[in-house]
């Protein structure tokens, strides 16, 4: 931070809290023959929310466990702002969580379950329920102090729980699917007030959730785990946009991928002709694959065009990022509608388009003989 | 009864559902059959008893005298209260009451110390282990309780096992006298009625939710302080359950006070069947069996009330 050197002993106290406030280091955890969690590395930065994201098994769960303190990493290293927690039971962790069942002592009541952590501490009666009150205030649970956790609605459970780990003002709170149990409308509802008690208290969240969405729209960054192992870690666009691996790609949101082979590879992208599509598809971004290297093609479908005319222009012409197909099925979603194109070469193509208009004239309409089309920046080229 | 059919619903109840009219009908029919074995076979009975307590001894079959009567061809209604009055003139009767309740209660604690140890380490087991520490808590119900009694005589009299190896070891120079002591009525007690303490705390204590003892950790208890704070309270129900199934027949026990007990001091059970067998006074022996189902009346209605509770909590 600042030019004039500082003593070696402040170094990393101050670089732990710059870059890497919660450090995984290199740390695994195996079952007997099952590992559950393979070399994990992960630095975690100070009040962001991080969310873990990967289908069950993915080892996510066991991470978050490890983070506080269910479970020990059979080798390396978990330090949170400096402080090396691998012998720290988790009565003595500054973290805290937030189950997925929520797990309220159903015999308290809300005020009792919330003060709980507090009475831990041996706090003052006084300085305990002024501090319960003011938690409660904040989740908008105030009138509720007295009920008991079966005297309340899904979404009220949820807001105790947070309230009840939030109370002990951790230095890192771990949410497991904090949202899983909750309808829709309330998810979403539930999800920009998350966000906005975040930003209030400026607590560091670990999220772990199998539900992209609701990783894309909690997370500043996201960290995708596959088979115990962290495939990649970025922001939600980065994830989304420039997934590193076919396994990301598939696994965010929908997209058409495709085998191909890379025909050439210039200084104005790369070519890779792919008898799947049925085309040669231009990315501009330099790829991965050098010449005769095979490799796959994932596009967006929300990144296609489609039209009924064949689309003019000079990559057209040279038949580049632009196939034919017939329209083989409609799905109509309200904001947007989803077509399944059948290519010539037999393959079946997925776009989506919003309805940005009213009652379009003239839709296109089943068995429609239609042209595919998409930028030169739209497709992403994977190796593996 | 009640008591037993309760404790296999489970204990933390269901939640009603709506029924259809057919389901309706079908759940009373099956809902007949305990009730009309309850009818049959303990309240007609309970009633006969209680009418016999109304009477006094006679000399004759049956040796009491009748409720009703015809006298110059008009009805006419006995009732004695002789059998009652005379439980409270003899000394012998209360003493034998209260001697029983402390029985009864020293001994449930007893069971609960040591069962509920038991029981959470029996919940805690691994899956493979469980059946058979279960297995090992039922074994003695293989044998007959009469005989299992008669072992702890050869245990604990003056020349049995224990003081004889006692003896040999040079711990103590004379024999302790162990047998016909209320610590022999204590022993046997607490040995046979231990599993039905250990049972339904195990049937609660399995059924808690881990996650809110790791919950409790992480909000910063120690596991002494998770224990008492959520594991303790949430077992109540089992603990209540558990030591009414203990006291309750514990206070009218009749073969280990007689077999192991002191012969100075009667339980209450040995007395109720000491005036029917011995003395043949129906009326007294009738309303020692009502006192004692007075005296039970309480801890009955106890657990009935721990028992709504549980359930209202569960909906």
């Amino acid at each position: 931070m600042s030019p004039q050197p500082t003593p070696a002993a402040s170094q990393p106290a101050a670089s732990a809290h710059d870059s890497a406030y919660v450090r995984i280091q290199d740390v695994s955890k195996r079952f007997g023959d099952f590992t559950a969690v393979d070399h994990v590395s992960l630095d975690i930065r100070r009040g962001e929310i991080f969310c873990l994201l990967g289908g069950s098994g993915s080892g996510k769960t066991t991470l978050l466990r490890m983070l506080a303190g269910f479970e020990t990493p059979t080798t390396g290293r978990i330090e949170i702002d400096g402080q090396d927690l691998g012998s720290v039971p988790p009565y003595e962790r500054p973290v805290n969580m937030m189950f997925q069942s929520y797990a309220l002592f159903p015999h308290m009541s809300v005020e009792k379950n919330v003060a709980f952590g507090l009475e831990q501490e041996r706090l003052g009666r006084d300085d305990i329920r002024r501090q319960v009150g003011e938690i409660l205030e904040i989740v908008k649970m105030s009138g509720y102090a007295a009920r008991k956790p079966h005297q309340l609605s899904g979404g009220q459970r949820q807001r105790v729980a947070l309230a009840r780990a939030l109370v002990k003002r951790p230095k890192l709170l771990l949410l497991d699917e904090p949202l899983a149990a909750l309808d829709r409308k309330l998810r979403e509802h539930t999800q920009f007030e998350l966000l906005n008690i975040q930003q209030r208290l400026g607590v560091t969240f670990i999220v772990v959730t199998h539900d992209q969405e609701e990783a894309m729209t909690l997370g500043t960054r996201l960290g995708v785990m596959n088979h115990g192992r962290i495939v990649q870690v970025g922001t939600p666009s980065d994830i989304y946009e420039s997934p590193a691996t076919r396994f990301v790609a598939d696994f965010i949101g929908s997209v058409n991928m495709f085998e191909g082979r890379v025909s050439a590879n210039g200084a104005d992208g790369l070519c890779i002709t792919s008898a799947d599509l049925g085309c040669t598809v231009r990315a501009e971004r330099p790829g991965v694959g050098t010449h005769g290297a095979t490799v796959w093609t994932a596009i967006r479908p929300e990144k296609i065009q489609i039209s009924r005319t064949p689309p003019a222009g000079a990559a057209a012409a040279r038949n580049e990022n632009v196939v034919g197909g017939t329209v083989q099925e409609i799905a109509y979603m309200g904001d947007m509608s989803i077509y399944l194109v059948r290519l010539d070469s037999g393959s079946v193509l997925r776009v989506t388009l919003p309805n940005v208009r009213r009652g379009t004239e003239r839709p296109i309409g089943r068995e429609e003989r239609v042209w595919l089309s998409w930028h030169g920046s739209s497709p992403v080229v994977l190796a593996e | 009864m009640a008591l037993v059919a309760r404790l296999e619903s489970g204990g933390a109840g269901r939640v009603a559902t709506p029924v259809r009219p057919s389901q309706a009908t079908g759940r009373r029919l099956i809902a007949a059959v305990p009730t009309l074995w309850l009818l049959v076979l303990f309240l007609i009975p309970f009633l006969i008893v209680f009418r016999i307590s109304f009477s006094e001894v006679r000399l004759a079959i049956p040796p009491y005298t009748p409720l009703f009567s015809w006298h110059h061809g008009s009805p006419h209604v006995e009732v004695h209260w002789s059998a009652y009055s005379f439980l409270f003139t003899d000394p012998m009767y209360v003493s034998s009451y209260l001697y029983s309740l402390k029985v009864a209660a020293v001994a449930t604690l007893c069971c609960l110390a040591l069962g509920y140890p038991m029981a959470y380490a029996i919940a805690r087991a691994g899956p493979a282990t469980r059946p058979l520490l279960l297995m090992l808590i039922v074994l003695p119900f293989w044998t007959s309780f009469l005989l299992r009694v008669y072992a702890w005589i050869g245990l604990l009299k003056n020349n049995g096992v224990i003081n004889n190896v006692l003896l040999s070891l040079g711990v103590i120079q004379h024999p302790l006298a162990l047998i016909q002591t209320d610590f022999a009525v204590y022993i046997g007690i607490v040995y046979s009625y231990l599993p039905f303490m250990i049972l339904p705390l195990y049937a609660n204590l399995e059924k808690h939710d881990g996650t809110l003892l790791e919950a409790a950790a992480d909000l910063g208890a120690r596991p002494w302080r998770a224990f008492v704070a959520i594991t303790l309270p949430q077992s109540l129900p089992g603990v209540a359950a558990g030591s009414l199934l203990v006291f309750i027949p514990a206070v009218g026990e009749y073969v280990i006070p007689t077999l192991l007990g002191r012969p100075d001091q009667l339980m209450i059970g040995r007395v109720l069947s000491d005036e029917f067998f011995e003395n043949r006074d129906w009326p007294v022996a009738s309303a020692v069996a009502i006192l004692i189902l007075l005296l039970l009346v309480v801890p009955i209605m106890l657990f009935q009330r721990v028992q709504r509770r549980e359930l209202e909590g569960a909906k």
